[in-house]
């Protein structure tokens, strides 16, 4: 089954609006979930630069008064994190690719896979019911005591929160069960792609983690409307007590984001230097390494907020223990380019990117653990950018990589290599200098989520909002190639990278099954050289 | 007690299964998963009441002056016997005895009912005194400073235990309705398996709430 010339594929398996929205394919439920991710993105993206336009000079700019900024500033943030990047990679990646890559037809339970795609929908619509209401202004951490007594709108914001939880457990416990129970003949743990590690990895943090945000969030929900008072000093509740339950989830959640990232370089760094990933079991394990450790972690987040001190010492030993399994992973990939013969196709550009972008990211996230430079840095616009060069250096490079690298199995169509080499170089410029200067502010002392700012901060905002419109113009680029792709773009034969996986195998796009017959796989996934 | 002995077997296992079996393992593991997340769920809830408890223990102390721990008790061997009878009925449908199962799986639903009752009577009582949760409390008797915040605690716990008790009964009813198409047999039981590990956990979550919160 090596050339694509059957005509009989998933897309064109069944027709019609209904059955994409009832398929039980685990392919299709992938697309549904690109599309989703892919709107809440466009949104996000236009309210950071709502934010940044009104960064770009001291005094009331675009948005007007303070209270819209907090609200432009909230929506950004908790759109990209609950809708784009906890979903991205893992439900809209991973469904598409997991079965592929171990060999099987389906996801374990397709049921509770369409089941956690309307979580997510449905969620998503209770959130945007609070822009009936004055909005959200609170952030996207809903630190209480604030969140108890602002506006109706949060209370939907954090209902929606909530029922987007539930997507994401559904999602851990098929990606678990399938890993565990649907790989094909001869796939045994070792013999997996790295990037079902990352996703296996992630799923166990979303099984573990979610819970205790949703029973946080369920309190809130209490706290505003019947006053339970767990969480409110004035009740005699604890509000620090929130910010270590928020924390005890969202820390880990960080790993929900960075981990199946980390999957995708792994499969496109190999696949385009020719050459067995070095270290394949040290890159495996240090998946699952970060997963345990990102669950002892969540105190960094609250240096300033009146934990002990021993518990702090503790927190930060902890926090930069999660650098050691980091840098093998991130040393790892270099000693693959090294001797190999790297393809400067968009994938690899992404990944490259990823390396450079990831790796400030990660440094300055060791910085930000040491308790006395935190103590300075904290709430400034230097964990601004720090957290940017993880999550959008991090997670959003890698997922435009996994776009570039699975589009022609996902459509059987190529795209314009060159517009999205420009779409990576506009991206990748644009990310610099939008978040370079915020390290710089942030070491200046200007404090993050304000709607003004002292003169001295000006010139460096403006080099930030300027970066901002490049970002953008990255991104439009990047979705004209995807959509003049998906209209005219050559037919893809069934391996155009030469990659070794599984759903190389197979036809591009893939049958409805997956595969003709069930593969039977006789050595590890990067057999190059 | 006849068994059934024209057992046919309607349920076809998915295609990406390779048998029956396959699937059934797969769906258990799917289930333990999922109540390891109740579990972490619960986990947060019970955290907070031990911190609250060690910070302001006598809050505490008087609060569970104003439960019944006889009701508790009470509720607590219904529960059990709850357990007792969802077992029976899970090894019925083992047993391809479809009607037996459904006697059992019955009286799980009446014990259930039983167990909500006597928590409504809990609830009915406690809102006549005043002893709502945090805000809205307004008892005037009691010598703690803080007492609303006891039934934050035990509203917040029992009222999520009861919620899964009320889902856990809608469950049985769906697996009971299947019972009675004779849909289960020794080849195909597992959404009774699977709803029977649901119903013991939310036992075993009481086992837990009732010292918490009547005894000490």
């Amino acid at each position: 089954m090596s050339s694509a010339s059957t005509e009989h594929n998933y897309i064109n398996h069944e027709k019609g609006l209904w059955s994409w929205l009832t398929t039980l394919d685990h392919k299709r439920i992938g697309i549904l979930y690109m599309i989703t991710v892919m709107t809440f993105f466009a949104v996000g993206g236009i309210f950071a630069l709502l934010v940044r336009a009104e960064l770009f000079s001291v005094g009331p700019g675009i948005l007007g008064t303070a209270s819209n900024f907090n609200q432009a500033m909230t929506l950004h943030g908790a759109l990209m994190i609950f809708m784009v990047v906890i979903p991205g990679i893992p439900a809209f990646m991973g469904n598409f690719i997991l079965p592929l890559h171990i060999g099987a037809k389906d996801v374990a339970f397709p049921r509770l896979n369409l089941l956690s795609w309307y979580c997510l929908v449905v969620g998503a619509c209770v959130s945007l019911v609070s822009l009936i209401y004055n909005g959200v202004d609170t952030g996207w951490t809903f630190y209480t005591p604030y969140s108890i007594h602002t506006d109706n709108g949060t209370t939907w914001v954090v209902l929606g929160a909530f029922i987007m939880g539930f997507s994401s457990i559904l999602t851990g416990v098929n990606f678990i069960a399938t890993t565990h129970k649907l790989r094909c003949k001869g796939m045994s743990f070792f013999r997996m792609p790295l990037f079902v590690w990352g996703l296996y990895s992630t799923a166990v943090l979303q099984v573990l983690a979610t819970p205790v945000l949703a029973i946080t969030l369920l309190l809130l929900i209490m706290e505003r409307i019947v006053g339970v008072g767990i969480f409110d000093p004035k009740l005699g509740g604890d509000p620090i007590l929130f910010q270590h339950f928020f924390w005890f989830y969202s820390h880990p959640a960080v790993y929900i984001m960075i981990l199946p990232a980390m999957g995708i370089i792994s499969e496109v760094i190999t696949t385009f230097s020719r050459k067995t990933i070095f270290g394949y079991k040290a890159i495996a394990f240090s998946s699952i390494g970060i997963a345990v450790v990102s669950f002892f972690v969540w105190g960094h987040h609250l240096f300033v907020s009146g934990q002990s001190e021993v518990a702090a010492v503790i927190f930060s030993f902890l926090t930069m223990l999660v650098g050691v399994p980091t840098a093998i992973k991130t040393f790892n990939w270099v000693a693959t380019l090294y001797k190999g013969s790297i393809q400067f196709q968009s994938p690899m550009l992404f990944a490259l990117g990823f390396l450079f972008l990831f790796t400030i990211g990660g440094v300055t996230g060791i910085m930000l653990a040491t308790i006395a430079v935190d103590v300075h840095f904290h709430d400034t616009y230097f964990v601004v950018a720090h957290f940017h060069y993880v999550m959008v250096g991090g997670v959003l490079m890698a997922l435009m990589a996994g776009i570039f690298y699975w589009f022609p199995k996902m459509f059987g169509k190529m795209y314009n290599e060159t517009g999205a080499a420009i779409s990576f170089v506009l991206i990748f410029c644009g990310f610099n200098v939008t978040f370079f200067p915020q390290f710089i502010l942030g070491a200046m002392g200007m404090p993050r989520r304000y709607f003004d700012y002292l003169e001295v901060y000006e010139p460096l905002n403006r080099v930030s909002t300027i970066g901002s419109g490049i970002i953008a113009a990255g991104f439009v680029v990047a979705l004209i190639v995807i959509i003049k792709g998906l209209r005219s773009g050559e037919k893809a034969p069934a391996n155009p990278w030469g990659g070794k996986t599984l759903e190389w195998e197979t036809a591009s796009p893939p049958i409805h099954e997956n595969f003709v017959t069930e593969p039977e796989v006789t050595a590890g996934p990067y057999e190059y050289r | 007690m006849s068994t059934d002995s024209k057992v046919v077997n309607t349920h076809k296992h998915a295609h990406h299964f390779k048998d029956g079996q396959h699937e059934f393992q797969s769906s258990m593991l799917g289930v333990w998963l999922f109540l390891a997340t109740e579990i972490l769920m619960f986990g947060g809830l019970i955290v907070a009441y031990i911190i609250y408890n060690s910070m302001y223990p006598e809050v505490f102390a008087e609060g569970a002056k104003f439960l019944d721990w006889r009701l508790g008790a009470t509720n607590t061997i219904v529960l059990l016997l709850s357990s007792w009878t969802m077992v029976m009925g899970v090894r019925s449908a083992q047993t391809n005895n479809n009607k037996l199962c459904v006697k059992y799986l019955l009286a799980t639903i009446v014990f259930g009912a039983i167990f909500m009752g006597i928590k409504y009577y809990e609830y009915t009582h406690k809102f006549h005194l005043g002893l709502y949760p945090g805000e809205l409390f307004s008892f005037t008797g009691g010598e703690a400073s803080n007492l609303a915040l006891y039934f934050s605690f035990y509203f917040c716990l029992t009222g999520m235990h009861g919620l899964h008790v009320i889902i856990g009964i809608l469950l049985i009813i769906w697996v009971l309705l299947r019972a009675k198409k004779n849909e289960f047999n020794s080849e195909y039981y597992t959404p009774v398996e699977g709803v029977g590990l649901f119903w013991h956990l939310v036992d075993v979550i009481w086992i837990y709430l009732f010292p918490m919160l009547y005894l000490i």
